[in-house]
Order: structure tokens, then sequence, then C-alpha cells
């Protein structure tokens, strides 16, 4: 293969690669590095080594409210969303029915919609059904939000199946719960853990459904907008870095279990 | 209605005017025919003919639109797949591949609900039975093909059904293997003495090891008989091109001949035996074969009479040759010899050899 290979055109390829990782990753560093930076304000050259945004951060009830709401939404919205996409995505496996399609279309849908336009759609419905401006309403808006995203991992680790696996399971005695129990749940186990770390990912970025539902039960990322509009405060950094953190762990997770399991397919 | 009156005594399967349709397409159109018990019997035809619907109806996995399946004299017409004892082994295989060898085998017995210790148990009877107990606590990734397949096997007879399908489970080894696979398959269909019901699309599988063989085409059951029996007499077109060693011929009937019927071809008269005809009138359509290896060849200008035909090619096989040739007419002949009777003729493409037979070994084609 190398023989083949233009160096001038590895070279500008290897080039882009990086500026991309660069452009995606830079701001990112940038508010790590700072939140770990004594000065008051971002700006160069860099003050002392210091973890004192970190200890403030920490010692604030508000950012532990925040976090809690985030987790506890995130942990909910997880299991509901996967739920629903395990639910969705088998449903498209197993039966051919009319209008599958746009069956199909419809759950797959909620990513697409902007973000705002869902958010005051959220508040609008939840208001009317009296569930806004709880926790409740988040997790009603995130799984709604996450459930589309559980059922393409499960979806694709599904399409990898031996169709006749399953007849194979009803044939040998198993019936259709039996199946599913022992054949369709352990095959696609892998995909369903990482489908658990990608909704709860989801949900624990997602700012703008959230902000418009959640009332006085702010997710950290409302939080982390009511900081900015009161003061610039490095304390901002920290907690951007935290979150990024979780989040990329999460979905670094998701992906090892995904690659595993397509490997293994033999 | 009393099925053991109806039914042959020895006979466990009994389709009964079966017909399955998947909408406006109809995959079986109308099958009619018994399993005997301890019988190998194979389902032949090429891909969509209906053989692998019939199999899954027998399963459990399809309902036949119309008529009624008998399994061990029990009507089983909607029972479901699991309720039944049908075991099938897979073209896919289909193990399990997040379980091991023995967990795999183990799999209907736990669906039955039994303990954990007889379980283990027999399924490594099972495993020892099919040469692979050294392998039980592997994953399915490591295995080789014919260790899978030993695998699928053990899985399925592991609950000791009368019955076993078998859905071209050899279609993927390689022809060594697959040779290897149907001894094992044979003497392992006597030794138990069950039922075995062989789909596959290759001849050569089918009448190594099957007692009966059923042929199907386009939905229909085109031939049912042993493999000698279809091999000398089948019954139409269809089976003697599917069989593809018969020189086919058309003509119409001109008279008779003692026992043989005289014929009039395209190619002339000819004499043919009409031990298995159908009773039919001068002036009739007559179709009939002469298999490969019945042909005779004779130089051209030794004037025996018989047909003109010019070589083609030469296909070697094993330690006879199948020569291709056409006749002035287009049509295309062969001829199946062994290397010492072919040496003494000229068969260079192009050059023109007489083709003749001996009346007595012509078969008419009954079905047609």
């Amino acid at each position: 293969m190398t023989g083949n290979r233009n160096f001038i055109i590895d070279v500008l390829l290897k080039l882009h690669i990086a500026a991309c990782v660069i452009f995606i990753f830079a701001p990112i560093l940038g508010s790590f590095v700072f939140s770990l930076n004594s000065d008051r304000f971002p700006s160069l050259p860099l003050g002392q080594f210091s973890t004192e945004w970190y200890r403030l951060i920490w010692e604030d009830p508000f950012v532990w409210t925040g976090f809690y709401n985030t987790v506890i939404v995130g942990f909910v919205v997880a299991v509901i969303a996967t739920l629903l996409g395990f639910g969705g995505a088998y449903t498209d496996f197993r039966y051919n029915f009319f209008g599958k399609n746009i069956y199909l279309a419809l759950a797959l849908l909620p990513p697409t919609i902007p973000v705002v336009i869902m958010g005051l759609a959220m508040l609008a419905f939840l208001s009317r059904v009296n569930l806004s401006g709880s926790t409740i309403s988040v997790i009603i808006a995130h799984g709604v939000m996450c459930s589309p995203f559980a059922m393409a991992i499960i979806r694709l680790r599904l399409s990898q199946m031996d169709p006749d696996l399953e007849a194979a399971a009803w044939n040998l005695g198993g019936n259709e719960w039996a199946t599913l129990r022992h054949v369709i749940i352990p095959f696609t186990k892998p995909a369903i853990l990482a489908a658990l770390f990608i909704t709860m990912a989801v949900s624990f970025d997602e700012f703008a459904v959230a902000w418009f539902v959640s009332g006085l039960n702010e997710t950290l990322p409302v939080k982390i907008l009511g900081f900015l509009q009161g003061q610039v405060s490095p304390r901002i950094n920290a907690i951007g870095s935290l979150a990024f953190v979780s989040s990329i762990t999460l979905i670094i997770l998701a992906q090892i279990l995904l690659r595993n399991s397509s490997k293994e397919k033999s | 209605m009393n099925i053991h009156t109806d039914m042959k005594s020895d006979a466990i399967v009994k389709l009964d005017g079966v017909v399955k349709k998947f909408g406006e397409f109809t995959a079986v159109e109308r099958a009619d025919f018994e399993i005997g018990r301890g019988e190998f019997l194979a389902i032949m035809g090429s891909s969509g003919c209906g053989k692998t619907t019939t199999l899954r109806m027998l399963a459990g996995l399809e309902d036949p639109t119309e008529g009624d399946i008998w399994l061990d004299g029990e009507r089983v017409n909607g029972k479901a797949t699991w309720d039944r004892d049908t075991p099938m082994v897979w073209q896919s295989l289909a193990l399990f591949p997040f379980l091991t060898v023995q967990e795999n085998v183990e799999f209907s017995l736990r669906m039955r609900g039994i303990s954990k210790s007889e379980r283990t148990e027999r399924a490594r009877k099972w495993l020892d039975k099919m040469q692979i107990l050294e392998f039980a606590d592997r994953n399915i990734s490591q295995l080789s093909g014919g260790q899978r397949q030993r695998v699928a096997l053990a899985r399925a007879l592991v609950t000791e059904p009368k019955i076993l399908l078998l859905d071209e489970p050899l279609s993927a080894l390689d022809a060594h293997l697959k040779v290897r696979m149907q001894a094992v398959l044979s003497n392992l269909q006597k030794d138990l003495g069950i039922t075995f019901v062989y789909v596959t699309h290759s001849m050569s599988e089918a009448f190594a090891m099957a007692d009966r063989v059923v042929i199907m085409s386009r939905g229909r059951i085109e031939q049912i008989g042993t493999p000698q029996e279809i091999y000398h007499a089948p019954r139409n077109r269809f089976v003697a091109e599917f069989l593809g060693s018969a020189n086919i011929f058309s003509g119409r009937l001109a008279g008779t001949s003692g026992d043989d019927w005289l014929i009039d071809t395209d190619h002339g008269r000819f004499a043919v035996s009409a031990l298995h005809a159908p009773a039919k009138s001068p002036g009739d359509a007559v179709t009939f074969i002469v298999s490969a290896e019945n042909m005779r060849i004779s130089p051209e200008g030794s004037g025996v009479p018989g047909i003109r035909a010019r070589v083609v090619g030469e296909e070697f096989v094993g330690a006879t040759a199948i020569v291709f040739l056409e006749t002035e007419s287009g049509e295309e002949l062969k001829v199946q010899k062994s290397h010492g009777e072919l040496a003494s003729v000229d068969l260079h493409p192009g050059s023109t050899l007489i083709l003749h037979w001996e009346s007595e070994t012509c078969h008419v084609l009954p079905g047609e």
C-alpha cells in the first residue's frame, strides 16, 4: 500500500487532521489550562499554578445541587432512553409492517429538531400537563432527545446478528420471551451498555432544552450559563473541565464496548 | 379421522395437500408426501424452489397456508416451533456466539428447564459422541468450520429428537471436508435410527446420503424416489435437465416395433424401449433420454447409423471424460466414457463423430 502513496498528499492529509483536532480541542485545552491558573482573567503570560477555582466550586452548594440534578437526570434518562431505544430497535429488527419507514423516521427524528424549538415545544406541552419546572420535566425532555441515540446504537448491533439466531433459539425450545432474554439481550449487551453511556453523556451536556423546562431544578450546564451571566469567574473553566472529562469518559467507554463487540463477531 | 389408519404405520411425517403462500407468491404449490421413520430423505432443488420453506414448515417456523402437516401422529398446524421437538441444523449454523461450545449444546435443555447437572451430563455425552469434547469450554469463534458443524449437530441432537432437519448444513465447507461430513452424517443417521430431512441444492450430497430424494422446482414436487430410480428413470424434462447427465430428445410416436416404440425426431427415426412409458397413441409427442454414459461414439464414415455431431470440447472427470458435441441443428449432446474408450476416436474440437445407442438404454419420460 505505502508504495502507491503520494508523499505530498500524505503530509497534507495528516496536517489537515492535525488542524481539525487542534481546532476542536484547543478551546477545551485552553479552558483546562486556565482552570489551573491563579489569575483572575484568562490572559497570557500565565500566573501561578493553582487549584483555587476547583476548591471554590467544591465548596459552592449551587454547583453541588446542579451536579446532583445532572447526575439524577443522567442516570434516569439513560435507563429510560435505552429501554425505549431497545424497544424501537428490536421492533425494527423483528417486524415488517405497513408504514415502517414512517415509524423509523419519526423514531429517529428528535435529534434533527433545532433544540430551541424542541425546548419551547417541550415547555409548552409540559406546562400544559403541569409537569414543567421540575426534575421530571428535564427527564422527559431528555428521554425524548436521547432515545434515538440508544435506538441507533442497538439497531446497529442487531444488524450484525445472524438473522437465523433468533429462529434457532425458538427452534431449540425457547419461546419468544426466553429467546429475548437468553439470545437477543446477551447478543446486544455491549450495545445496550454503550447506549447507557452515550445517552447519559448526551443528557449531561444538554443545555438548551434543560434551560427551557428545568425551572428551579437547574442542571449543571444551565448553572454554568447562570455563572457566565452574573460574573466572569475562572470557576467556569474548572466546571467546564470536569464536565468535559465526565462526558468524554462515558463516550470512550461506549466506543470501547462497541469496538470489542464488533470484533468478537466472527 | 384416525390418523393411524390413514398413515403408513412407518411414517413419522405426512404432508397432506400443503400449500404455502407469501402474499401473492406461492412458495410451495402442493406438497403431498410421507417421510418414513428412520428414513434419510433429501429435498433437492435450486434456490427458490420451496425446499427450505417445506423444511421450515416441518420445523414450525412457517405455517402452511393450506393443507395439514402430521408429525408423529399429531396434526401440528399452528403449533409453535418451541413446542415441537424438530431441531434444525442451519445453513449458517446459527451457533450462539456469546456462549461456549458446551453452553450452546445445553441451550435446548436449558429452555426445557432441565437441571444444571443433567444438562452438563447430556451435553458432554453428545460432545463426546461428536468428538469435540475437548473444545467444550471454547468460544465458537475459536473453532474450525468442521468443528462448528459438529457443535451444531450436537446442539440439535441433545434432546434426542425423533427427527432432525438439516438446511444445507455442508454448503460452507470445502470439498474435502464436505465428503467427510457426509460420511459423519450418514453414519450418525444409521446409528441413531432417527429420521433426517436434508435440504440441499447439491445432487452429489443428496444422492450420496439419502434413502429417498424429493426434487422440487418452483414450489412443485417434480419427482420423489430413490436416487437409483431418479437417476435411471427421471419423470420429466426438468428432472432430466437438473441431473444434467442425460441427452434429451423430443419427437412423435410413429409406431411400435416389438416392445420398442419408433419415434420420429429431428435427427431421424429411433427405436426406444417403452418399458416405463405411459400409454400414448401414434402422433403423440414423446420425450426420451439417453444418459451420457450410454452414448456410443463411432468415427465418421464408419457407416453406423446415428446422429452426426461436431466435438466442441472435453472435460476430465476423474477416470472418465465428458465430451461435449453439437449437432448440425445446434443441439448440445454429451458423452461420458473412460479415457481408454475415448483413445480410439479423434476428439479434436471440430472433428465430426457419429453418436448412437442401444434402444434398451433409452428412457421415455413419463411426465412429458
